[in-house]
């Protein structure tokens, strides 16, 4: 068993090892691994270090003291870029922390560096960045997934024991999937969204990446609560997520969503995640069929809050305040416009185009509003199947990494990547990514659990008490081992 | 309702994006057919539904968001200029409007 973040942690509180020799020894695997996996956009040597140093020297404990972690390029970090995978911020450096990093900050880790990620978040397979696709660590001729890609490529090589991404309809869950690690995405409202670049305001919210749900289940602690900056927080108290993870699921039940299981959904998915249906059987709790009649319609739903929400908030970027301004412009029109051309890539601007059009003039019934009353008929749909069962089980992905540029030229099959996914942002619910088994390739496969709001607990505690009986101790051929 | 190359156009236009004609010959067709997809949602009859609130749990929405009227540090007129492409004199500098 891999020794849990908080174990070491309190070594180095202890004096049993150094954060210093920690954070180096990550600070070394990310140098040398990212040449091949692309996953850091800018790796802080020095800055870490010496926070490192800091640690040691104060004898500073907290829950994740001395522990280096990687944060995704859309979460602000003061004195580093945020460039949020876009040419259009490029080396920005934001001039505060997000909330979430405060809080990390406070627990005593340390952030070594910023992660590549589809631009502005909107991607599946990490190929939107303007900085070139994350490499998944178990092939490096396939995709990491997306969009939180390179957060979820450092936990899977070993870099890092955690790290933090963000999760609009997927993008924790999916390539925490793809690269086999675990990745939580919170209810909404959970933790703060104050210094994440806003992708679409009413679904996004920061998720972590880990090794196993222990050390999941710790971090999330560290970020949890209510936030003044971020008026969605919910006044609701945090618990003890480590405190929860009790390895008895005796009793609890899980909802099957047959109809999920079928058109569009690869055999060995399917099997591996039928086998963990059958282990948490084993284990004492009940399958029970579940309905979700409104689910086939969520990737419709999304495309279009999502695209309407982005087009919005991407209307900040235009060359005037900070960032790539296009410099040949003469007019402050022009500006704006050369700026954007230059500074989107295809994919960002075929949403905030999308978006554009189901909020015009003639449209916002047909499209937005449409799309909001769908939304409410999912939500409706899970409030009644969380009336049968704690928590509902789905494969996470319908397939394992595809191959890099296998999808780039379809949108709407990238899209559909998403189906598991997208209805958790949709509904504000938890959901978690747990590694169940590897496909005859030696792909990583994952389950996803799904839960009312506020059921990280019992998430937590369903991915817990599978990893104790069923470790994954698969390693990628790319393994540092940190 | 298909989206043709106008369309586009117009949609274009209206996000201040400036896009190429061998742009436009990629995005109407792919963009039509992601509108063409969403619009399986018109076969669901929701006359009777309200929109969903988005982006907020029940106790989100009963969460007291409201603070005191008080002045509390900011970034800063430095700090807010020190990402700025063209500052000038406390100010971000833009080409001419018209």
């Amino acid at each position: 068993m891999v020794e849990s973040i908080s174990d070491l942690s309190s070594r180095i509180t202890r004096g049993e090892t150094t954060a210093h020799a920690v954070v180096e020894s990550a600070v070394s695997a990310a140098e040398q691994l990212n040449e091949t996996l692309n996953a850091f956009l800018e790796i802080d040597r020095k800055g870490a270090l010496e926070r490192a140093e800091g640690i040691d020297q104060q004898k500073k404990s907290g829950p994740l003291a001395g522990i280096p972690v990687a944060v995704k390029d859309n979460l602000c970090v003061r004195g580093m870029q945020t460039s949020c995978g876009s040419k259009i911020l490029g080396d920005y450096q934001a001039p505060y922390n997000a909330t979430v990093i405060d809080r990390l900050v406070e627990a005593g880790a340390v952030i070594i560096g910023k992660t590549n990620c589809d631009e502005f978040a909107m991607g599946s397979s990490n190929e939107n960045s303007a900085f070139g696709p994350v490499k998944n660590p178990w092939d490096l001729n396939r995709v990491s997934g997306g969009s939180s890609g390179g957060s979820a490529a450092v936990v899977a090589a070993g870099i890092v024991p955690v790290s933090f991404g963000s999760d609009t309809g997927g993008s924790v869950r999916q390539p925490a999937s793809l690269c086999g690690v675990v990745g939580l995405k919170p209810t909404y409202g959970r933790n703060s969204r104050y210094g994440l670049v806003a992708f679409a305001s009413s679904l996004d919210q920061v998720g972590v990446f880990g090794r196993n749900s222990r050390d999941v289940a710790t971090a999330l602690g560290v970020i949890a609560g209510r936030d003044p900056y971020d008026a969605t927080t919910a006044d609701v108290a945090v618990p003890d997520y480590v405190a929860e993870l009790s390895g008895d699921v005796n009793g609890t039940r899980i909802g099957f969503p047959r109809t999920l299981f079928g058109v569009g959904l690869d055999a060995e998915v399917r099997d591996s995640v039928e086998a963990a249906m059958q282990t948490y059987r084993d284990l004492g709790a009940e399958i029970v069929d579940v309905e979700l009649p409104n689910a086939k319609y969520a990737i419709a739903v999304y495309y279009i809050i999502a695209t309407a929400e982005a087009s919005s908030n991407l209307a900040r970027f235009d060359g005037a305040r900070y960032g790539f301004r296009a410099e040949e412009a003469t007019t402050l029109r022009s500006m704006y416009k050369q700026t954007r051309d230059e500074g989107f890539g295809p994919e960002v601007k075929r949403r905030i185009m999308l978006g554009t059009y189901v909020l015009s003039a003639g449209y916002y019934d047909a499209y937005y509003r449409k799309a909001q009353q769908v939304r409410m008929l999912l939500r409706e749909d899970f409030k009644r199947a969380f009336q049968s069962c704690d928590a509902i089980i789905t494969p996470t992905s319908p397939t394992p990494a595809f191959l890099i540029g296998e999808k780039t030229d379809d949108p709407l099959a990238m899209y559909l990547n998403d189906i598991y996914t997208v209805t958790a942002n949709l509904a504000g619910i938890p959901g978690i990514n747990v590694p169940c088994g590897l496909s005859s390739e030696r792909l990583p496969i994952g389950m996803q659990l799904l839960g009312p709001n506020w059921s990280e607990p019992t998430l937590l505690r369903l991915g817990d008490a599978y990893e104790r009986v069923k470790p994954f101790t698969e390693r990628p051929p790319l393994y540092a081992g940190v | 309702m298909p989206i043709n190359e106008s369309d586009i156009e117009k949609i274009a236009q209206l996000a201040h994006l400036e896009i190429t004609r061998e742009e436009l010959l990629i995005f109407a067709p792919q963009i039509s057919d992601i509108v063409t997809y969403v619009e399986q949602l018109n076969e669901i009859d929701t006359s009777n539904v309200e929109p969903a609130l988005g982006g907020l749990t029940p106790e989100g929405e009963e969460t007291n968001s409201t603070r005191d009227d008080v002045v509390a540090p900011s970034l800063g007129q430095e700090l807010a200029l020190a990402e700025a492409p063209d500052p000038a004199s406390g100010h971000f500098r833009v080409p001419k409007v018209l």
